[in-house]
């Protein structure tokens, strides 16, 4: 199992926990990486405000390298994976659009044919590394903790860019995660909304009041901590909740953990080597609960 | 077929009005949608059940409600596709408007937020012997958009509007973008400019419910950023929303990829300087947990920026 690694601008950024946990659990998965450093950001959306067309170009010559390669795509971010898979939608239902697009790539001795797949860590846990790989790996069962889950917008829509129409199971793949970690998933109505860091700059009162909705609600629902896919989401539930708290008058203190950290430590792994002293909501007395230290 | 529809009920008429979940078991074809089957509970089962329908073919918009969590049209909804073993099907009116009984809701601020944006034609100058015409060409594009029925399903499920009902909303932004592309208008600036107001096109989180749920393709959310490109290209007033897409971009162009410190202080600048400093306790705590970029505080350019910057100078769409 081998692919092209898109860690995304934030994993290397602002959320290097992210990062650092990944390349703790990947190699004892069986999964083979080779980093993509010279692929652009995938505009997150932002880029597409502006103009929707450039941002299919620059996400169009990361797929032709991936295709050079002959290596489906990995992703670590519910975002990253949410505005490649739409521009990879856009870019093969359209085979005029395609030719265009390739004509910007030319100049580099690129093209790109259409054939990329582009996966995040999360579906490849089930879909490729296997349920069966997967519980043989883990050596510390997290029964006892109560995780909730939050996806992130871009992994659960549009469903037909995302392949979830045809793979529903990936609407629930989360859960499921959490289930064969030994945790108990903590449903609760929030988990598929927006975690509000798109507007954090025009409108902090509303991205703080989501923070807070989302956070409290999981909480009130009984979780210890909750467990995100994207470190776009994490950004503002962890680095804003304390701000969120305050805002609405109230203590939440909830624990963000990224996905590979809540899987590294089922798999064992130091909770230092995977970054956990960095999240800013410390998961220390949710973890000293199924005596894991930090 | 057998199966079980969870009907959320209100009646304000109460001596103590609170809603609760009322089950009721039905027998339904497979071909059957759930406006079929709230429609055979009220005649054969509980006629007090209040629902709004009329054309039962997604065309009037009547039957938006939500179904398992999502709103969507109840005539457009087969049962079989929502049903599964052992789960009863949920039924509940739409969210983020007030419920008047049952499953219908009151509609008065949705179109309170329509008529804000003014949804009729503003043409300069007299006005011609017949109607005002544009070529099929200039218009073909505003098809997706002119499909939408007002059924308030986007609405519904709107995650701003959950948080602010001052929020313009998806609806009434798609039906502004329908006007503000429209070759014919010629308030376009005039419409830009109020919808950069707070409450406005700026406000929306991009979290895609809209397109998701919209029954008709409308694709609210991407006429919301359609508005975007315009507004920023229209040179109207700059936001905090405006200015972190153009320095977003420029970032890229730069260095490849992100680099949040220079993206928050472009954004913000002298003018928000205080939204600046009210970041800082967050700086700091993330500094001492060690919460640095792993390439250093400044984020040196990706390794082949040169096409990127090549992709920016041949890809850009012309305005």
């Amino acid at each position: 199992m081998k692919y092209a690694f898109f860690p995304g601008c934030v994993s290397k950024g602002a959320c290097p926990e992210l990062y650092q946990s990944v390349m703790q659990v990947y190699p004892r998965l069986g999964i083979d990486l080779d980093e993509m450093t010279t692929a652009a950001c995938t505009g997150a959306g932002v880029l597409q405000e502006k103009d929707l067309r450039l941002g299919d170009a620059l996400n169009a010559r990361t797929f032709a390298l991936a295709e050079q390669q002959g290596l489906p795509i990995m992703t670590i971010c519910s975002t990253c994976q949410g505005v490649m898979s739409q521009a990879n939608h856009r870019l093969t239902t359209r085979a005029d659009y395609l030719q265009e697009i390739n004509g910007l790539l030319k100049e580099e001795g690129l093209e790109y044919r259409g054939t990329t797949s582009i996966k995040h860590f999360l579906w490849i846990l089930l879909e490729d590394v296997g349920e069966d790989t997967l519980r043989r790996k883990l050596t510390t069962p997290l029964t006892g903790l109560r995780a909730a889950p939050f996806y992130g917008c871009y992994i659960q829509r549009p469903t037909e860019a995302l392949g979830i129409d045809d793979h529903p199971d990936r609407g629930k793949s989360l859960e499921r995660i959490i289930e064969i970690l030994g945790a108990e998933v903590v449903d609760f109505p929030g988990k598929t909304r927006c975690c509000g860091l798109p507007i954090l700059t025009i409108n902090e009162k509303n991205s703080l009041t989501m923070v807070a909705t989302h956070t409290r609600d999981a909480k009130s629902h009984g979780a210890d901590i909750m467990v995100t896919p994207c470190p776009l989401c994490h950004l503002n539930l962890d680095g804003m909740q304390g701000k969120a708290a305050s805002q609405e008058r109230t203590s939440i203190d909830l624990p963000i953990l990224h996905l590979p950290q809540l899987l590294g430590l089922a798999m064992g792994l130091d909770a230092r080597s995977l970054g956990l002293k960095r999240n800013l909501i410390s998961p220390e007395s949710a973890l000293a609960k199924i005596g894991i230290g930090l | 077929m057998h199966t079980t529809l969870r009907i959320r009920r209100f009646n304000p008429e109460h001596d103590r009005p609170s809603p609760y979940y009322q089950d009721y078991d039905v027998e339904i074809d497979p071909s059957d949608s759930v406006l079929d089957g709230l429609i055979k509970i009220r005649e054969t089962i509980d006629d007090s059940l209040t629902l709004r329908c009329s054309c039962r073919g997604a065309i009037c918009g009547s039957c938006g409600m939500r179904i398992n969590g999502h709103a969507t049209l109840a005539c457009k909804t087969k049962m079989i596709s929502v049903a599964s073993e052992g789960e009863p099907i949920q039924v509940e009116p739409m969210h983020n408007m007030p419920v008047i009984k049952d499953l219908v809701t009151d509609m008065a601020p949705f179109w309170s937020k329509i008529r804000q944006i003014q949804p009729w034609l503003q043409p300069q100058g007299p006005p011609p012997a017949a109607e005002y015409t544009a070529p099929p060409e200039a218009m073909s594009h505003l098809a997706g958009v002119m499909s939408c029925i007002m059924c308030g399903v986007c609405v519904s499920d709107c995650t701003v509007l959950e948080v602010d009902k001052n929020f313009v909303g998806p609806a009434a932004l798609a039906k502004a973008y329908r006007f503000v592309a429209d070759p014919r208008d010629a308030s376009t600036t005039h419409r830009l400019e109020h919808l950069n107001q707070p409450g406005g096109m700026w406000d929306c989180t991009r979290c895609m419910e809209c397109i998701q749920v919209c029954p008709k393709g409308v694709g609210p959310m991407d006429r919301i950023m359609s508005l975007r490109a315009k507004g920023m290209r229209a040179k109207i007033p700059a936001t905090c929303g405006s200015r972190h897409a153009e320095v977003f971009m420029d970032i890229i162009k730069h260095k490849g990829i992100l680099d949040e410190p220079m993206l928050a202080v472009r954004t913000f600048g002298l003018k928000h300087v205080g939204r600046l400093l009210g970041m800082i306790p967050t700086v700091i705590q993330s500094a001492l947990k060690g919460k640095v970029p792993l390439s250093g505080p400044l984020h040196r350019p990706i390794p082949g920026i040169q096409h990127i910057q090549r992709l920016f100078k041949r890809g850009r769409t012309k305005s």
